[in-house]
């Protein structure tokens, strides 16, 4: 498996998930996606999908999220940190998206060899995420579930990106992190730690414990 | 009477009322003048098929007495005291006022002064009986204007006890005081009634409800409806024994046992007998206009009912006028509190019996009364026919004079319709800050709103001049809640050829309605009942045993398969045959979606040992495990 730069690469390969339940109140996952908008306004390069947005009934289209999926190669998950983890429409959208025989187990090899780059906003500063402060662990504690689901779709986790002290940045700065956040997604896949990445470890499905009579393909 | 003119007695009145009530409903006239027809009919001055005087009384008598006595079951005192102020404060006004003015005008007349209080106290009541029936009938016992006859009737009935107590007390006072029925002094009979009153409420309460339970214990229905009878038989009788009226003997033990736990089955029990016998005593209402009076003294009798009525009238329309009740309602308020009532008979009956008033003037008073009381369902036709539909006009020239939208609004959302649906709308745009421009043409809406502080405007929406006024060329969003679809379909393309800038918000009232809006560009459509019902079907699978989350996801996909399906069929909604067909596909599509569904969720359940992260995902249908128990599907033990 190589994911390596292809410039041939069809023109929208990069597909955005927000996942903010109270944008309104938000300062920096605003910015990102105002940012994402101001680099590429006619959505030619990257697709944003604003799930909050799409779903506020929390009732998601699993059929358009997979033929997003489908068409994309990179996969951004941008959301703020909320109680350690991912806002609760992005987890339904995993339970539901991510379906056994489609992204993982048996025959589920949808998403094999695509790319999760996850874009996390904290509210508060790095310090606090150390033994010493507030969080008590380093923020690299909270990651091991996004990178084993990455891993299990047989994805490749890329390095995150993560804007903490969201809530205390000056604007200057935001504007900063943002435009380059924007830049990064256009010039992708012209990234050079894409070439670095390893092999992805695979995780199969122990034969045995499978069921006989498993409808192929079920959701 | 011997039992074949019993049996033939029987025969005729039952016949006239199962040929009577149905031919008037027919006519639309309502049952109480069927009866009171039928009545006339059978009647002395009619074919002469009931002749005899007394059999009627007592008959119609017994009616009444049932009556009361379930009348009296509604008035436990708790209800009294929360009703206090409607029934004591207008009650009041009511009775007191009607009878001082009719008092007055009477002593200017230069009536007798005892006759013209004993007139004017009974002419004031109104019939309960035909009140409260025609309530019922019309369904109008929950509204303002029926919670005011309830109310005012109530008083009339508690009223009418002090009535008749003080008839002996001014017979007392007469120049020529009379022997009572019984031959013993006035101040006796007054002392005993007295007596009788406090014996039934003190040993009733006492007495009455073990006696109800010694009964009931003993488990035979049938000897409690007996008992039930028995004990408003016993309570008129023992009235009826003092000289007072039986009707008041049994209202006092209706009162005594509302409280009571027998209270439902009381009711339950005599509302058959007392169906019946009210449309007897309807039908001996009808016999007893004595025609012979009428026929004496046709001017003064015609004379007596339109003053008296219009006197009544005039305290009605003056009460309904400061207690607000609406216009259109206030027809039917005055007309069943001005009529005369059975109460008045027992008083005019008591009054000449206690030799208060003379029997010539009795029966006058009670012919008036009787008239009245068939002349009410009369005036009701007539006000249904022609007092209402002008009404409605002068309220709506009225109000199109008054409010009319005419300084311009430049609210950012205009609301058309200002009904159930526009005002949910409104309340919750308004709860968040926004203060929408709202158009009506229902003046009375509209007058109601504006003293909870709503900018309510009168307009017709579909005029293009009142929507520019309204703010239609500047407004962002015209919410389109206006319940008749002709209406809402012209304001939906006149939005579209006159202000492009308007997204609108529109409510269907059907899926015709819908379409025809679709075709109109309007997008933002909600079915007024589609959300609603669809909370209720969740509401059945839980009681089915459904988990509540998977209810709700139920009807979300439901909603979404229903809205999507309407949406497809959108370029054929005019082919009536496309429609069914599809109609039936869309059904099986969504059976077999949840079908499939189910059989996925079962097949996962029954592998979900697998050991994968996915197998305990929320929202999924499970409760289909395959066992074939309906007993067991739904409620279900998860880890």
């Amino acid at each position: 498996m190589s994911s390596t730069v292809n410039p041939a690469a069809p023109a929208t390969d990069v597909l955005v998930l927000v996942a903010h339940p109270a944008l309104e109140q938000s300062r920096a996952n605003r910015r990102l996606m105002e940012a994402i908008r101001r680099a590429d306004p006619g959505s030619a390069r990257v697709v944003v999908r604003d799930l909050y947005a799409l779903y506020p009934d929390y009732l998601i289209d699993v059929d358009a999220e997979r033929s997003r999926l489908g068409a994309a190669r990179l996969v951004v998950w941008q959301h703020p940190v909320h109680w350690y983890g991912m806002p609760p429409l992005m987890k339904l959208w995993l339970d539901e998206v991510l379906g056994f025989g489609w992204a993982y187990g048996p025959g589920g090899r949808a998403l094999a060899d695509k790319q999760l780059w996850l874009v996390a906003t904290t509210g508060s500063p790095e310090e606090a995420y150390h033994p010493t402060g507030h969080n008590r662990y380093f923020f690299d504690a909270f990651l091991p579930p996004y990178e084993q689901t990455a891993t299990l779709c047989g994805m490749r986790f890329l390095e995150p990106l993560l804007v903490h002290g969201a809530h205390r940045m000056d604007d200057a700065e935001l504007d900063r992190q943002a435009t380059l956040y924007a830049q990064r997604l256009l010039s992708y896949p012209d990234w050079p730690e894409l070439a670095e990445l390893a092999e992805c470890p695979e995780c199969l499905v122990p034969e045995l414990a499978r069921p006989h009579d498993l409808a192929p393909g079920a959701p | 009477m011997e039992h074949t003119s019993w049996l033939s007695t029987a025969l005729i009145y039952l016949a006239a009322a199962v040929l009577a009530v149905p031919l008037a409903r027919l006519l639309g006239l309502g049952a109480i003048i069927g009866y009171l027809a039928a009545g006339i009919v059978i009647g002395p001055w009619g074919l002469k098929l009931v002749t005899d005087a007394q059999d009627i009384l007592h008959f119609a008598e017994f009616g009444v007495v049932l009556m009361l006595f379930l009348v009296g079951l509604e008035l436990e005192p708790r209800r009294l005291w929360t009703l206090r102020k409607p029934i004591f404060g207008w009650g009041s006004v009511q009775l007191f006022g009607s009878a001082a003015l009719m008092v007055g005008v009477g002593l200017l007349g230069g009536s007798d002064g005892r006759l013209a209080l004993v007139g004017a106290l009974g002419l004031a009541l109104s019939s309960t009986a035909i009140g409260l029936a025609v309530l019922a009938e019309r369904n109008l016992t929950p509204t303002t204007s029926g919670q005011s006859v309830l109310s005012v009737a109530l008083l009339q009935d508690v009223a009418a006890i002090p009535i008749l107590a003080l008839l002996p007390l001014l017979a007392v006072s007469a120049a020529t005081p009379a022997a009572s029925a019984d031959g013993t002094a006035p101040w006796l009979a007054a002392a005993k009634a007295i007596a009788v009153i406090a014996a039934i409420v003190f040993g009733g309460r006492l007495l009455l409800r073990p006696a109800l339970r010694w009964i009931a214990g003993s488990a035979t229905p049938e000897i409690f409806t007996a008992a039930s009878l028995l004990l408003v038989v016993a309570t008129a009788a023992l009235m009826q024994s003092v000289g007072l009226s039986m009707a008041l003997g049994a209202f006092l033990a209706g009162v005594l046992l509302a409280e009571s736990e027998y209270r439902r089955e009381l009711e339950t029990d005599l509302e058959p007998f007392k169906g019946l016998l009210l449309g007897l005593f309807f039908m001996a209402v009808g016999m007893t206009i004595d025609f012979a009076v009428v026929l004496q003294q046709p001017g003064l009798i015609a004379g007596l009912v339109i003053g008296f009525l219009g006197l009544k009238a005039l305290v009605l329309w003056g009460m309904a006028r400061v207690m607000r009740l609406p216009v259109l309602e206030r027809p039917v308020f005055i007309i069943l509190l001005a009529q005369g009532g059975e109460f008045g008979f027992v008083v005019f009956q008591a009054a000449a019996q206690a030799g208060v008033i003379s029997a010539s003037a009795s029966s006058l008073l009670v012919a008036t009364v009787a008239l009245s009381m068939l002349l009410s369902p009369l005036l009701l036709v007539i006000a249904d026919r022609v007092i209402t539909p002008r009404l409605q006009r002068s309220i709506r020239g009225q109000a199109t004079a008054v409010p009319e939208i005419s300084e311009p609004q430049d609210a950012p959302i205009v609301i058309a319709g200002f009904g159930r649906y526009g005002q949910i709308v409104g309340r919750m745009l308004f709860a968040n800050g926004l203060k929408p421009t709202v158009l009506d043409h229902d003046a009375e809406s509209i007058e109601a709103m504006r003293k909870f502080g709503w900018r309510v405007f009168y307009g017709d929406a579909t005029r293009l001049d009142l929507l520019r006024t309204a703010g239609a060329g500047t407004a962002r969003v015209l919410v389109l809640a206006i319940d008749d679809v002709g209406q809402s379909l012209k304001v939906a393309e006149i939005a579209r050829e006159h202000f492009p800038q308007l997204t609108v918000v529109a409510r269907a009232r059907n899926v015709q309605h819908y379409h025809a809006l679709r075709d109109l560009g309007v997008t933002l459509i909600e079915r007024e009942t589609l959300d609603s019902a669809l909370m209720s079907a969740r509401s059945v699978l839980e009681t089915m045993g459904w988990l509540p989350h998977q209810a709700r996801n139920l009807a979300l996909r439901f909603r979404r398969h229903t809205v999507g399906q309407i949406e497809a069929a959108a370029p054929h909604w005019r082919d009536e045959a496309w429609r069914v067909a599809n109609a039936r596909t869309a059904r099986r599509q969504l059976e077999e979606l949840f079908a499939q569904e189910r059989e996925e969720a079962r097949v996962r359940r029954r592998h979900q040992d697998w050991g994968g992260p996915g197998r305990e995902k929320p929202g999924h249908d499970e409760h289909a495990d395959g066992s074939g128990n309906a007993g067991e599907r739904a409620p279900m033990e998860r880890i």
